[in-house]
């Protein structure tokens, strides 16, 4: 076979050329920082039940990620997102964090998991070191309790403890106004729905010291038919009724118990009714359910968060949920944490984050912080209102206090033994 | 456990019919599945593990003829004949093939097809949630029977599926068709020698059961929210149902739905804690007794 050499490549370029390899295979860092571009991990659920969600964590992401690469990407490296579906198994997130890491070279984690999930992310992060942000779990004791910390994990996510404060504090002012005493409860049968109920209901009696839960009712999980439930809360006659019932078991719920004309016989203050996954799906959506704020994209009332939603709504062709304001934010966070250390290296980018304030559309005064002592998010929009069945859905948001919130948070912190 | 409750709704008309009709609802739609369940084993000997994915398309093909055409009437008319037809589609292409294979390999088509149809409604009406919603003739305020609460939804619903009730037992024990799918199931090899064409016997009962069921996923579509996979809760209380009526037995569906139903509706009150744990006691206690269930036959 005979080979012919082609004009152009002088020997002498072929040696400067072969010195500049060189030179990069003695110093890889180099090439590693300034010549790739940086992969960064995420598990979440896009497949089963609550794909949805996980799928507009995965949409989010992409958005903002869309707009750092534009700008140049993280001190000048191209983000590049590997997403994985953990089909919502603990141990399948936490297999497929380890191999995001070790495998294909991640050097950092954004972790869409769900609570149960996100306690096994969270120990493989502990374990291999790497730089990762939980992005949906919003179980409280995953950064209260000092046993989960770690230097180089953070949670950009809502927490149990802020909505049950809030909400009880909300609920507290009309169950006085209204005299509303004899309340009930019907939240699913497993850790998160026992868990916020409890909380909300601590810290309503706390506020408001004369009410008294007369009827609960823990229905399972993805519960097809809630007539029987529905028809004993009617029995207790209850003046009103808390639900953390979520997704589609709170329009089954509401569908049922609307043909019993539940809303008009008692006030309703279902937690996750404000968020765009229910309230786009419900047909007969009654006019007054009280609901924390989800994602609406008139809640904070700023016109940053409305273009947000929109540009959303124009690239996805349906509105942002919960876990996705929460995972746009977290890429906001790297940004501006990466700005900052001026550096993509997980302990300086770690080091950035920890008590870091950033601008950011879902804040409630325009800027949210990871706190420094819990690394936690903090500051976010946070309040309550009531439905109407056509946009923007929710009326009246009444924000709530972050100084109120930070104090009970505390005191809660104490009586579990946080601190 | 909370017996104070139960006593005084026993001792309260107004909490009995309320109840009364709960357990009903329940009852009756478990019964239109559980009822399809028990007559294609009865007639195929064939547990059909993927029954409850019908009634996942019934109330699929019921939401979207409501989307396109708006008339309730004809929802619950595609629901129920669209299934039937799938019903069939399915017996004839791949569950007739497996009529002489062991259980467990029939076990493992009816569950890679409970896998296939779930994905099947996520490609065609994606994973999210859907809700039909209720038809404005029906967004009334319910009616007050004896002070208990009734909405007029259900009792549409109760009627339907007590009509159903009706004229599927007739038909099987009046009519010819019925005459000869009782033989069919009874001795198919001696009603095939008379010249009747089982395979169309077989395809028939599976589209009726589809029918059945699919009445049920269109009857449940405007209060119970659509996904994929919604078909799988409903089967499990489905076999309880069958379990505890005997297998192969029509009214014994019916009774086992009814008790299903209403011990859902009293166990809520009396043992808030345990109503899913009571229907399994129930289930237990049944077998223990009669381990054919209650309207269930000997094996021959």
């Amino acid at each position: 076979m005979e080979s012919t050499r082609k004009p152009g490549v002088s020997r002498r370029a072929t040696l400067a050329l072969m010195g500049a390899g060189a030179a990069t295979l003695a110093a890889p860092w180099v090439a590693s920082a300034q010549a790739k571009t940086i992969k960064i991990g995420m598990p979440t659920i896009l497949s089963g039940r609550v794909a949805q969600l996980g799928t507009s964590s995965r949409n989010a992401v992409l958005l903002e990620v869309e707009k750092v690469n534009a700008a140049g990407g993280l001190a000048g490296r191209q983000i590049e997102m590997v997403i994985r579906d953990s089909k919502g198994q603990p141990q399948e997130a936490a297999r497929i964090a380890r191999e995001l890491v070790n495998t294909d070279g991640c050097e950092m984690l954004l972790d869409g998991e769900a609570s149960s999930g996100s306690f096994a992310v969270h120990e493989v992060a502990r374990d291999l070191g790497v730089l990762c942000i939980h992005t949906c779990s919003e179980a409280s004791s995953l950064t209260a309790d000092p046993k989960q910390h770690i230097p180089n994990a953070f949670r950009c996510v809502r927490q149990g403890i802020h909505d049950s404060i809030v909400g009880a504090s909300y609920a507290a002012s009309i169950a006085k106004a209204k005299g509303l005493k004899k309340w009930a409860t019907c939240s699913p049968d497993y850790a998160y729905g026992r868990d916020t109920t409890g909380e909300f209901v601590l810290y309503l009696k706390k506020f408001a010291p004369d009410v008294e839960v007369i009827s609960e009712s823990w229905p399972k999980l993805f519960q097809p038919d809630y007539t029987d439930v529905i028809t004993k809360i009617l029995q207790a006659k209850p003046q009103a009724l808390y639900s953390c019932l979520w997704g589609g078991d709170l329009t089954s719920y509401i569908d049922q118990a609307n043909i019993y004309a539940m809303f008009t016989q008692m006030e309703v203050f279902a937690v996750n009714m404000a968020d765009y996954t229910a309230l786009t799906v419900v047909k007969n959506l009654p006019k007054g359910i009280h609901s924390g704020d989800r994602y609406i994209k008139t809640f904070p009332p700023t016109p940053e968060n409305a273009a947000w939603g929109d540009a959303y709504k124009a690239k996805y062709s349906e509105y942002p949920t919960n876990w996705s304001w929460q995972n746009a934010t977290a890429v906001m966070f790297l940004n501006e944490a990466v700005k900052k250390a001026n550096s993509t290296d997980g302990k300086k980018v770690a080091e950035a984050l920890t008590g870091l304030t950033i601008k950011c559309p879902f804040g409630a005064d325009g800027t949210v912080t990871m706190r420094a002592d819990d690394h936690t998010l903090v500051g976010y929009a946070i309040g309550w209102g009531t439905t109407i069945p056509k946009e923007p859905y929710v009326l009246d948001m009444k924000a709530g206090d972050w100084k109120t919130i930070f104090e009970l948070e505390a005191e809660w912190k104490k009586s579990k033994g946080y601190t | 456990m909370d017996l104070d409750a139960l006593a005084s709704c026993f001792a309260s008309p107004a909490c009995l019919v309320t109840q009364t009709t709960s357990g009903l609802i329940i009852g009756m739609l478990l019964f239109l599945v559980a009822v399809g369940l028990t007559l294609i084993f009865g007639v195929l000997k064939v547990v059909n593990f993927s029954h409850g994915a019908f009634y996942m398309f019934g109330a699929y093909f019921a939401m979207t003829a409501y989307q396109l055409t708006g008339s309730f009437a004809l929802a619950m008319l595609c629901g129920a004949v669209g299934t039937a037809i799938l019903g069939l589609i399915f017996e004839r292409a791949f569950m007739s093939r497996v009529y002489g294979a062991d259980v467990l390999m029939q076990l493992l088509v009816c569950y890679a097809f409970v896998l296939i149809f779930d994905d099947v409604v996520r490609m065609i009406w994606g994973p999210e949630f859907k809700s039909m919603g209720m038809p404005a003739a029906f967004q009334v305020p319910p009616l007050f029977i004896a002070g208990g609460v009734v909405p007029p939804y259900y009792l549409l619903l109760i009627g339907v599926a007590l009509a159903a009730a009706v004229v599927l037992g007739l038909g099987l024990a009046r009519t010819k068709i019925g005459k000869v799918i009782r033989a069919a199931a009874h001795n198919p090899g001696m009603v095939s020698a008379l010249g009747i064409n089982t395979g169309l016997i077989y395809g028939g009962v599976f589209a009726l059961g589809g029918l059945l069921a699919g009445l049920a996923g269109a009857l449940a579509a405007p209060v119970r929210s659509l996904t994929p996979g919604m078909g799988f809760s409903v089967l499990i209380e489905s076999f309880i149902v069958t379990v505890i009526g005997g297998m192969g037995s029509i009214l014994g569906a019916l009774i086992g739905a009814l008790l299903i139903g209403l011990i859902r509706s009293f166990g809520s009150l009396g043992f808030p804690l345990y109503t899913e744990g009571l229907m399994y006691l129930f289930m237990v206690i049944v077998l223990v007794a009669r381990p054919t269930g209650l309207f269930g036959k000997e094996a021959a």
